[in-house]
């Protein structure tokens, strides 16, 4: 799959170190986002890719190093410049994160009656339009703790472009979907993102999804990129992390065991107690 | 044991400071969630009008009871007159607004606490500033408005339907004058100094009770753990903070300061 997609970066993470309770996350992490392309963040559980997104979105601040948006520094805007650049930005939670207390339709509402003055008509066509783009228009009535897994994260997505932002994060799209709803997910990002001009940022650690729809993929580990590459570079490479990750081997470069004292030593401590 | 207890004074202080540093960040909130009544409007009726059972079967409860106490005591020196002079003191002054505040803690103010635990723990709040709102202003100021509009009310609802319940034992069952009841009550009780100092400790503790409420479920551990303890510490802390301040105001109106 071949697209066109322009070389401007619209996201540039440079030298970036973040450290929560002295353990450091990132150190000096790399990375650019093409304008108008799909990036796949990948990596192993805890190796940090939620917290780059909050990163990204201005909710953390590193410690050392940049993140830019569309030109701005996000650490060094006013709160008022992020928000507006937030607005500009849509993000898709793991949990969804829809408003318990509002149905389908309101939760989709909510972005343009926040941020717009919009009539109350023009409104319900665009709400029903999002709706319409992840096939839940007729589930506009339902409560978010009626929607199953899949449909309550189509919400969140028709959500996340109800302002049509120009960029999309989307936090472990796949975790926890049947292959249909997954399926249905894969195919609503890609199209998303090409009819409607956006940049999707994914972070994920599913590995044949990533390849799917990627067009450029980061592999993160140890605080920073281990290797990059559109999905068949990613597939060929013999760098050792990568065919583990890629390959779902449980030991490798990247440990089956966290770290522990000697297992004879411990099982002997125990004795003695 | 000392060291135990030291330890426990500068948590309670420390945390303490960080309540009214929450405080200061949610009052610019607070001026730009008056701009939007209509969801200060909506959360009147969670937390008030659905504490409004509450608070009228428990006033009206405790109306009836000082009458049967009051009425044992008064009686002895010949003075069941007073009754309704009695009845009507303590419930503006004191009951009132301890009681309906106590029990605006532990029905609305946990449930305050819960609610916002619970849109962190589910990252509702997370989301909302990822959808440039202000969890601040859109969720946890309208709350703090509602809860706070609300205590003086139910405070007052809660002494009027105590009088009436006090009037029934009273003329009903304890064969009082009604007359009597109300003439002694319309000429003992000031407005001034006993309705207006009910009203300004009521709305001290509203201003506190919402406070403490809608502080802990912002700052709980975004687990079920964290929700249920911090819903635990809004009802403690509320309780005491009730009644020391009580104490404190009830000293000072007392001595006409």
């Amino acid at each position: 799959m071949d697209r066109p997609t322009s070389t401007e970066p619209l996201v540039a993470v440079r030298d970036l170190a973040f450290y929560r309770d002295d353990r450091p996350i990132f150190e000096g992490l790399n990375l650019t986002v093409a304008k108008g392309s799909v990036t796949a963040i990948m990596g192993g559980s805890g190796s940090g890719k939620t917290t780059l997104l909050s990163l990204i979105g201005g909710r953390l601040l590193p410690i050392r190093g940049t993140v830019t948006v569309a030109g701005e520094v996000v650490g060094a805007l006013s709160r008022k410049a992020l928000f507006a650049l937030r607005r500009r930005m849509g993000m898709l939670f793991q949990s969804s994160a829809l408003l318990t207390d509002l149905d389908v339709y309101e939760n989709v509402a909510f972005p343009m009656r926040e941020h717009t003055r919009l009539p109350e008509t023009l409104i319900h066509d665009l709400v029903l339009m999002k709706l319409e783009m992840v096939g839940l228009r007729g589930a506009r009535a339902l409560f978010p703790a009626e929607l199953s897994g899949g449909m309550s994260r189509r919400v969140a997505l028709a959500r996340a472009i109800a302002l049509d932002p120009m960029m999309v994060m989307y936090d472990e799209p796949f975790t926890g979907l049947d292959p249909i709803s997954m399926g249905v997910i894969v195919k609503l990002i890609r199209e998303l993102n090409d009819a409607l001009g956006m940049t999707s940022i994914i972070v994920t650690h599913d590995v044949a999804e990533a390849c799917t729809i990627a067009d450029y993929i980061y592999l993160l580990g140890n605080g920073r990129v281990i290797a990059e590459g559109t999905p068949a570079d990613m597939k060929k490479t013999d760098a050792p992390e990568v065919r583990q990750f890629m390959g779902g081997l449980p030991d490798g470069p990247v440990a089956f065991h966290y770290p522990a004292s000697r297992y004879l030593d411990d099982l002997l401590m125990a004795n003695q107690s | 044991m000392i060291r135990g207890l030291g330890r426990r004074v500068i948590s309670g202080v420390s945390r303490l400071g960080h309540a009214t540093f929450f405080l200061a960040r949610l009052m610019p909130a607070l001026g730009a969630a008056l701009t939007r009544m209509r969801l200060i409007v909506q959360q009147l009726y969670m937390t008030g009008v659905l504490t409004l059972v509450i608070v009228v079967v428990s006033g009206a409860f405790v109306g009836m009871i000082l009458a049967l106490q009051g009425y044992n005591t008064l009686v002895r020196y010949d003075a069941q007159s007073s009754l309704g002079l009695l009845v009507a003191l303590s419930l503006t002054r004191e009951l009132g607004p301890v009681l309906t505040a106590l029990l605006f803690a532990g029905r609305a103010g946990s449930a305050l606490t819960a609610e916002i635990g619970l849109m962190k723990a589910t990252e509702q709040l997370a989301g909302m500033e990822m959808m440039a709102v202000d969890p601040l202003s859109r969720v946890v100021a309208p709350r703090f408005w509602a809860g706070w509009a609300a205590v003086p009310l139910l405070a007052m609802i809660f002494s009027a339907v105590g009088v009436i319940g006090a009037y029934i034992v009273a003329v009903g069952d304890l064969g009082l004058d009604g007359g009597v009841f109300w003439s002694q009550m319309q000429s003992g009780v000031s407005v001034s100094n006993d309705i207006m100092g009910g009203l300004v400790k009521s709305v001290v503790f509203g201003f506190v009770v919402s406070w403490i409420a809608v502080f802990e479920g912002y700052d709980a551990k975004p687990t079920s753990e964290g929700v249920s303890r911090a819903t635990t510490r809004t009802v403690v802390s509320s309780s005491l903070a009730i009644l020391g301040l009580d104490f404190i105001m009830t000293a000072f109106m007392l001595r006409g300061l």
